[in-house]
């Protein structure tokens, strides 16, 4: 089987286009997604805003490769999605996305230099080589001295910094984080958002940002606003701070 | 990946103990039950051990030695006369009471040797000279018998004393040790025209033919052909102990009541590791998701889960076992209760581990492959 690597040379990190998902029995559908277009570049970090229920897990869900679509075509780093099997998304998704969850998603059985090691181990990368990267990166986010402990002493902000040092370990061209900050306090959320912004800019990569949380709209290059499964308006420049001053 | 998995079973001190425990306790029940069984069972062909020759000639109806029917003397020839005997002998055997000084009556499997060859002698002499049971009287005893008879001496009985089997005097000359029979009953040898002055007259006294085959002769061949030709019933020594085993398990509740034992032990066993392995499944669904989500595909999953299971069953058999070994260990030099632990009560012990590893992982393989890894960006 040949393993989808990316073609970043062609164009957009992401694009999706016309996009429609609806859940449920024929008889009571909830249409989450109805035509979404949505694009995001190499090197931004690209939010993601709207009410809750308009759709932005669905649609996240679905360029990780987790979800399906009903409709629409989805690339991702270059590679038509609908064209993957099941297979080949599970790896295509392991190879070249990272992930951030609301809900940080350690295992807390394990040691913080071993969950940040999972991504490598899972692309086949030997232990002792996967465990000296992943300590590497917990020292870039201010955690190289509590390596071996578990994630449930620290707090919800040091989890999230474990979590991105998991996201960011291989190397992924893409990174998802659905409410990444929702569960801390805003000094510790203005940190992560500082990590997260920097390391897309940083590397090139593009960061994906799904949000409830006004205090982090300052820290995106463009936003795209979403409601009731549809996209309304995309933001970018003078426009995002303009809409991040806003009371919300 | 591997270790991680190993990490993520273990590292829940709580769910992995009772996890094993599970498996332990239900690794343990079976063998040890099984142990207990067996050596019942192997008690019920003791006479095999204690009294050897490669064929037992019994009456046509015979199915188990533990019950015999008197012979017709005349037999004795008939079966000397069947080509491929080497030689045959009579042997008495039956269950008899003796009176020792001053104590009570006590039953006692009283075994009739042909005086001239004593064949079927006891297998191990502890005391005392095996040739002098030719002389009046004389009788070889075996332990239990001199701690049985002893009683009422205060004391076990020895080479020398008397005691009366049926108002007759019998003079120990010998102790010897046997295996342990079924009944409980101690063994005295004596010889063959000595058993039958010892007991009430009856018609016919004679109640098993042993024989040996002629030199290139399977005991086989030659029980088969003295069945043929005599009409009685031949069996080899280990075809009379399959019998015997088969009449208990055909006629008695014994392997009933152990079988509901380990039954129990195998669901109990099933029940507290399944039940365990899901909760634990359950709690880490989230984390399995999240793998899922970063890229472990359904195959990897399940050699994750199939893997901890197995290291479970191993780990669990392995205890199971070893205490079992521990508990055999313990109780055979006192016989109480009989033990004995054969390796297909491993092997079978170890396929029902096996079985329950088995089930538990397939339960888990089944739910995480239909596990979104969507689940994981909802709160
Ligand atoms: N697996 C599902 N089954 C049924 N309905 C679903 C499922 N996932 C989402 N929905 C529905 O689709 C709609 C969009 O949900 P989605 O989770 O994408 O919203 P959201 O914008 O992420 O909301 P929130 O901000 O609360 O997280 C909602 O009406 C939701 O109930
Ligand atoms: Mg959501």
């Amino acid at each position: 089987m040949t393993v989808p690597s990316p073609n970043v040379a062609a164009g957009p990190a992401v694009q999706v286009d016309g996009v429609s998902k609806s859940f449920g029995p024929k008889d009571n559908q909830t249409q989450a997604l109805s035509g979404v277009r949505f694009g995001a570049d190499h090197g931004e970090l690209h939010l993601v805003v709207g009410p809750s229920g308009c759709g932005k897990t669905t649609l996240l869900s679905i360029i990780a490769g987790t979800l399906r679509s009903d409709a629409g075509d989805i690339r991702v780093l270059g590679q038509s999605l609908s064209a993957f099997s099941d297979r080949q998304l599970t790896e295509f998704r392991g190879a070249h996305i990272g992930f951030i969850f609301q809900q940080f998603n350690l295992i807390p059985t394990l040691s913080l230099v071993e969950n940040v090691s999972i991504p490598l181990l899972l692309q086949g990368v030997r232990r002792r080589e996967a465990e000296d990267r992943a300590g590497a990166l917990l020292a870039r986010v201010g955690l190289g001295d509590r390596r071996h402990r578990n994630p449930l002493e620290l707090s919800g902000g040091q989890q999230q910094r474990v979590a991105i040092a998991r996201a960011l370990v291989h190397e992924p061209q893409l990174i998802l984080c659905d409410e990444p900050t929702s569960a801390l306090d805003s000094r510790t959320g203005h940190d992560i958002m500082d990590l997260l912004a920097g390391g897309a800019r940083a590397g090139g990569r593009c960061v994906i940002l799904v949000t409830h949380d006004p205090r982090t709209y300052g820290f995106a290059d463009r936003i795209t606003r979403m409601e009731d499964g549809r996209v309304e308006e995309v933001l970018s420049g003078a426009a995002v701070q303009q809409f991040a001053a806003q009371p919300h | 990946m591997y270790h991680i998995a190993l990490k993520m079973l273990m590292a829940d001190r709580g769910k992995y103990i009772m996890l094993v425990g599970g498996v332990a306790f239900a690794s343990l029940l079976m063998t040890q039950q099984n142990g207990v069984f067996r050596g019942l069972l192997s008690w019920t062909t003791s006479h095999m051990r204690n009294v050897r020759a490669s064929i037992w000639v019994v009456e046509a109806r015979v199915v188990t030695a533990n019950e015999t029917k008197p012979l017709k003397d005349t037999d004795l020839n008939r079966v000397r006369s069947v080509p491929g005997v080497d030689f045959a002998e009579p042997l008495f055997l039956a269950v008899t009471k003796a009176r020792a000084d001053s104590g009570g009556e006590k039953p006692v499997q009283l075994v009739g040797l042909d005086a001239s060859t004593l064949f079927g002698r006891p297998p191990v002499m502890l005391e005392g000279d095996l040739e002098r049971l030719r002389l009046p009287n004389a009788v070889i005893i075996d332990t239990l018998a001199t701690v049985r008879l002893g009683e009422g001496l205060g004391r076990p009985m020895r080479v020398g004393d008397t005691f009366e089997i049926h108002d007759r005097e019998a003079r120990v000359v010998g102790i010897c040790k046997t295996e342990k029979h079924f009944f409980g009953y101690p063994y005295v040898f004596t010889t063959y025209d000595k058993a039958i002055n010892f007991s009430p007259r009856q018609r016919k006294m004679l109640s098993i033919i042993l024989a040996e085959p002629s030199p290139g002769q399977t005991p086989e061949e030659v029980a088969a052909r003295i069945g043929r030709e005599t009409g009685l019933h031949a069996y080899t020594s280990a075809g009379f102990s399959q019998a015997t085993t088969d009449f208990v398990w055909a006629n008695t509740g014994i392997p009933a009541s152990f079988l509901t034992t380990i039954t129990l032990g195998f669901i109990v066993g099933i029940v507290i590791s399944a039940q365990t392995f899901f909760s634990w499944f359950l709690e880490n669904i989230r984390h399995l998701g999240a793998l899922k989500a970063m890229g472990a595909s359904n195959g990897l999953l399940a050699r994750l889960l199939l893997l901890q299971a197995f290291t479970v069953g191993l780990i669990g058999y392995g205890l199971g076992v070893g205490l079992t070994a521990i508990f055999g260990l313990i109780v055979l030099p006192f016989e109480k209760p009989p033990f004995l632990l054969d390796y297909r009560s491993l092997v079978l012990t170890g396929l029902a581990v096996l079985l329950i590893c088995l089930v538990a992982a397939l339960l888990g393989i089944r739910k995480v492959s239909r596990l979104d890894p969507a689940i994981v960006f909802r709160g």
